[in-house]
């Protein structure tokens, strides 16, 4: 068995080979390869007999569902209003400054990738970003550079 | 700083006597428990604010074999985070509500629909799930709660999107009617509430509906809990009582040059300085002034602050979680947000915000669900009154 | 609680049954609403907002296709609010619209373009946001271009796709301004499990699905005097070309057709028709070459139930989904290809036509026959045996360029030979049609007597319903077939893949014990296809059967076997049903496709 049909196996042993569980089959599969590829949703598709279209049309639909690669750690910076009134923007330049990349883009070494979302519902402690499900807030450029040396040591263990 | 608003405590305050309180609930009819819902004013907390008391009665009178609870705890209107402090300090309230609603409605599974972003709360709500499935079974009560993982899209928390998310689809609303009550998870009677409404049914449930309908005025009656952020000293939850003004929020919660209050989130109103005094927090239509609590957001905007900055800031919110299945809601997002840009580049002249405030109100009354139809409400508040700020 | 409910629209009182819609209510009192989303044959979406409408007392207006009408609603379909709101909707369609009318191949057949007519759309009403847009045009397929700056995003494609077809080639991906309508990943639909059905392509509202139209191949093809140029006529397009030439649905314009195609230039007309005949002679006798092999010699290695195989969107659909029930579909080919495959060997020498300078082209209901066309399979003559597939519409663009007045023509006949056909062949165009062909041959091999139905009609496997079954007991088998005597044939007629999936699926689990199926890929069978005129709806394919079994009744041979110039054909040149030169030009096989 393949490590993606393993994943399918397990979710779909607790929520049935419905199509109820796609959800919880495909957030099962991005949380441990970072990645949904072409194959894995023909998989998922056989699995749940539905079509493959539809299975790569709702993985679309949903912005924590994605069909790129991305690194080990994936940086969400909330870029809805308050946060950005607190200085989102600030934080983002230092996070570009110190991982040399974009938003949307993961660094070469694969650690980090860096994307801007919207709300993370920490408003009243903004800027705010979510580190894969960890959230972190009161944003500064100096708590930046330690929450990412952290991670980075962390990747590097 | 003179606080004028009197900070309540029904919803965050922990007794420590669930258990006891869930007991006595159930014990009660399912007749009384409506009649003390709907006697208590009770009404949805995450937007619409329809009547709970006959939610739940609608749900009961359907006769199918299998219905559902979902709570709604896919909080994503910006500026809103109530959903999540209570989920954290109070689960056990959430879910005691749902014990007892679908003890009336007759159900057996529950769910919480938990955004995504709300990842790191599993553990904790799990272990309250845990503690509560022990207590069921104390009770002989015949009911499970599962929680099910949003991927991040703010349209799931339109409760039909939501059905259609946990069906494995995309989370595209439904046409209503049907409604949720008859045809609603898997094409079956389901309550949705959000997940503050619930923890209010179980206030009511230990106080009685009195308590809960003193408080508040007209039919907005109970306390609600606001989530304030934006340029205040103060940012944070606080359970407040309906009724109001602005002005008397702005006192307690700005930083004393507060020019503009977005009440209600990205989908609500932005009330500008010269009506504070007016406008009462209420559900919309019913008192005077306008507001609508919706999840409770309360933005605040000090004068620095560039009203053109905030709303181009909420079209791109929309644009990007626009489903996109109707016409005005997808296209319509689009051109208001390149329109406000035209016209501030100079590309457009001013008159076609008069065009722009025109489509805002086909989008309000044409578009398929709540997001569609209240992106009218931030653009025409704040096109309306910063016009120069949109132009200049 | 009253069926039956009572609402004003537009101050005329009407009663309707409860549950019909405001759009269906308004309809039933010749109340026009307009709509882009709305497909008769497809569930509501209620995604376009075009139909909105108002009601007395109701601050937002309803979406006509998807509000029950119900007691003692007031309904304003034409107020201010509502034109206002309509055209302004209108405006957004046009805004994310790549409107360049003139040069789009659906111009005068859009329905944005009619609607954006009726509500006189200014210019430069809304930011036009398509230079703001990536987009691509998908031309790699033989049968369907999609091009999505065309595209609407009304999603009847892909309920299409998936109710009628049950296949979800097409999916909406993404969402809010990037959501669009994709394949699988994005891949050309000829990389996806698309059956070229083209059913999408007759419902898309505008011209984000189009046939890949070979109007520019064929003129050059008539206009070079170095080239031999034959027509062929599927059964289905003289029942509808009308449609698209100002004719009223349902009326047979056979005639016509055949002096339009000498007119355009071609060297010979001749009739698919023809070859329909042809297939059931080869279809029947391999149908009887089975039934035999199982039920006499008990041959393990042969399959029953048989299926059709003249449908080329089924017999991709069966390649993809039901691969392992290849050998239950008859070998022989499709009469688009067995035409082919004659017209470059029979016929060329029949004529004294060098092959190499023939150019074959076929004109189908059907965007599926361009894939078939270019299938590897299908060079049985040496040469590729149809070289260019029409759909009904191109023809019916090629009659308009070359200035013909369609309606004022004269009547003309067929050339001879591969010109004649029966009865049975015509009703090919209609589901049902091949299984009631079939039967009228196969019975009489069987028995010598005609068919037990009157005027040899085979009512139980006519119709409109998804499946239909029908069973036929052979009585007084001649000596030959004694093993079939009191044998109760049992036949099953699917159209539309989703109902033919049911029906594979019953045959998969063992729940059905068929015989013979026939099944076609498109709602109603050929007539219905993609290639034919749009719009398509229950009513127009009603007419357009009703015009099939017409003109059926009006031929004089009725029978497969009883066309003379297939007789002719076996004794000159093919020999045998299933002999030699049948199996080289006449029969072929399909290669597993992956369902993914």
């Amino acid at each position: 068995m393949s490590p993606i049909q393993e994943i399918i196996q397990k979710v779909s042993a607790s929520h049935g080979t419905e199509r109820e569980s796609l959800l919880p089959i495909l957030q099962a599969i991005y949380a441990k390869n970072h990645i949904l590829t072409e194959e894995d949703m023909i998989e998922v598709a056989r699995e749940l007999d539905i079509s493959a279209a539809h299975v790569y049309g709702t993985a679309t639909f949903y912005s924590f569902l994605e069909t790129q690669q991305s690194g080990k750690y994936i940086i969400r910076l909330c870029r809805t209003i308050t946060c950005m009134m607190h200085g989102k923007n600030i934080i983002l330049q230092e996070l570009e400054r110190l991982l040399k990349i974009k938003p949307g883009q993961t660094t070469p070494d694969g650690i980090f990738t860096l994307t801007e979302t919207n709300c993370l519902g920490q408003c009243h402690k903004g800027p705010a970003m979510l580190v894969n499900d960890t959230p972190h807030t009161d944003l500064t450029p100096e708590s930046i550079r330690e929450i990412i040396d952290k991670y980075r040591r962390e990747a590097l263990q | 700083m003179t606080k004028n608003l009197k900070r309540l405590d029904l919803i965050f305050k922990n007794e420590g006597d669930s258990e006891a309180i869930l007991g006595k609930t159930l014990a009660r009819s399912n007749e009384e428990l409506i009649s003390d819902l709907i006697a208590s004013g009770l009404k949805g907390r995450g937007g619409a604010g329809f009547p709970t008391g006959l939610k739940w009665r609608l749900a009961a009178d359907d006769k199918a074999d299998e219905k559902f609870i979902i709570c709604n705890a896919d909080e994503g209107e910006p500026g809103t985070f109530k959903d999540r402090e209570i989920l954290t300090s109070v689960p056990h309230k959430v879910l005691a509500g749902m014990a007892v609603c679908a003890r009336i409605i007759n159900c057996r599974q529950g769910f919480i629909y938990l955004r995504q972003e709300y990842t790191y709360l599993v553990p904790h709500l799990n272990n309250a799930i845990e503690e509560f499935h022990q207590l069921m079974k104390k009770f002989e009560v015949d009911f499970q709660v599962e929680i099910f993982m949003g991927s991040g899209a703010y349209i799931c928390g339109e409760e039909t999107a939501l059905f259609e998310s946990m069906e494995g689809k995309r989370g595209e609303p439904r046409n209503k009617p049907p409604y949720p009550t008859n045809f609603g998870y898997k094409g079956k009677p389901t309550v949705i509430n959000n997940v503050e409404t619930l923890a209010h049914t179980y206030s009511i449930f230990k106080y009685g509906p009195e308590k809960f309908r003193d408080l508040g005025v007209k039919d907005s009656r109970g306390s609600k809990v606001f989530s304030v952020s934006g340029d205040t000293p103060i940012p944070g939850i606080y359970e407040l009582e309906f009724g109001m003004t602005l002005q008397k929020f702005v006192d307690d919660f700005g930083d004393g040059d507060a020019k503009a209050v977005q009440v209600g989130g990205a989908a609500g109103f932005c009330v500008p300085r010269k009506r504070f005094e007016k406008t009462i927090i209420g559900y919309q239509g019913k008192l005077t002034g306008v507001s609508l609590p919706t999840g409770g957001s309360m933005m605040i905007f000090n004068s620095s602050r560039s009203m053109y900055n905030v709303l181009h800031n909420y079209l791109d919110f929309f644009v990007e979680e626009s489903c996109g299945q109707c016409t005005p809601c997808r296209v319509g997002t689009q051109q208001l947000l390149m329109g406000i840009q035209a016209v501030k580049r100079g590309e457009r002249p001013s008159t076609y915000l008069d065009k722009l405030l025109g489509l805002a109100e086909v989008m309000r009354v044409t578009a398929k669900c709540g997001l569609g139809q209240s992106v009218a409400n931030s653009f025409s508040s704040i096109v309306e009154n910063f016009k120069e700020e949109m132009i200049y | 609680m009253s069926s039956q409910v009572t609402l004003k629209i537009d101050s005329i009182s009407v009663s309707v049954k409860q549950g019909t819609s405001l759009l269906d209510a308004a309809r039933s009192i010749n109340i026009k609403i307009p709509t882009l989303c709305h497909h008769e044959d497809l569930c509501v979406a209620g995604n376009c907002r075009v139909c909105m409408v108002e009601q007395k007392g109701s601050d937002r207006l309803l979406p006509a296709c998807a509000i029950p009408a119900s007691d003692g609603m007031e309904i304003h379909t034409n107020s201010m609010k509502v034109r206002n709101a309509r055209k302004q909707i209108l405006e957004l369609l046009v805004s994310e619209h790549r409107a360049e009318c003139t040069t789009c191949y659906k111009s005068g057949n859009c329905e944005l373009q009619e609607l954006s007519h009726e509500y006189i759309l200014g210019e430069n009403a809304f930011i036009n946001l398509i230079p703001f847009k990536e987009y691509t045009i998908d031309y790699y397929s033989p049968s369907i271009i999609k091009d999505d700056s065309k595209c609407i995003r009304c999603q009847r494609c892909v309920r299409t796709c998936d109710q009628l077809q049950n296949i979800g080639a097409l999916t909406v991906s993404k969402k809010g301004s990037e959501m669009k309508i994709s394949t699988f990943f994005e891949k050309p639909i000829y990389q996806v499990v698309c059956t070229n059905c083209g059913q999408c392509v007759n419902r898309c509202p505008t011209g984000a699905l189009t046939e890949k139209n070979y109007v520019e191949e064929v003129w050059s093809a008539i206009n070079d005097e170095k080239k031999y140029v034959v027509v062929q006529t599927a059964p289905a397009v003289r029942i509808a070309l009308g449609e698209a030439l100002g004719i009223d649905p349902g009326e047979i314009v056979t005639g016509k057709m055949v002096t339009a195609l000498r007119r355009l230039g071609f060297n010979s007309v001749l009739d698919t028709d023809f070859t329909a005949d042809l297939t059931i002679i080869e279809e029947g006798h391999e149908l009887l070459q089975r039934l035999k092999k199982v039920l006499k010699d008990k041959d393990k290695n042969v399959r029953l139930p048989m299926t059709t195989s003249c449908s080329p969107g089924w017999i991709k659909f069966i390649e993809h989904i039901f691969p392992d029930f290849l050998p239950n579909l008859s070998s022989a080919k499709s009469p688009q290809q067995m035409f082919g495959a004659l017209a470059k060997t029979f016929f060329a020498n029949k004529i004294g036509v060098d092959p190499a300078s023939m150019v074959s082209v076929s004109v189908m209901p059907c965007t599926a026959k361009k894939f078939e066309a270019n299938r590897p399979e299908m060079y049985s003559s040496g040469y590729q045996d149809v070289d260019y597939v029409l759909t009904t519409r191109e023809l019916a663009l090629m009659i308009k360029q070359a200035g013909i007045d369609f309606k004022s023509l004269a009547d003309d006949n067929y050339d001879s030979i591969m010109g004649e056909s029966s009865g049975a062949a015509v009703i090919f165009g209609a589901t049902g049609g091949v299984m009631e062909a079939a039967l009228r041959t196969v019975y009489e091999v069987v028995t010598g007597r005609e068919v037990p139905f009157e005027g040899l009609n085979i009512t139980p496997v006519r119709g409109m319903e998804g499946v239909r079954e029908a069973t036929l007991k052979i009585d007084k088998a001649l000596p030959e077939w004694d093993f079939l005597e009191g044998v109760e044939v049992k036949t099953c007629v699917a159209h539309g893949l989703a109902n033919a999936k049911r029906v594979m699926e019953s045959v998969r689990d063992g729940s059905s014990n068929y015989h013979f199926i026939e099944i076609m890929a498109c709602p109603g069978g050929c007539l219905g296809g993609g290639g034919q005129p749009i719009p398509t709806s229950p009513e127009i394919r009603n007419a357009r059967s009703s015009a099939i079994y017409r003109e059926d009744t009006l031929k004089t041979i009725r029978k497969s076997h009883e066309n003379p110039e297939v007789v002719k054909v076996y004794k000159e040149f093919l020999g045998e049903p299933l002999g030699h030169e049948s199996h080289r030009l006449l029969h072929t096989h399909y290669t597993p496709r992956e369902r993914y």
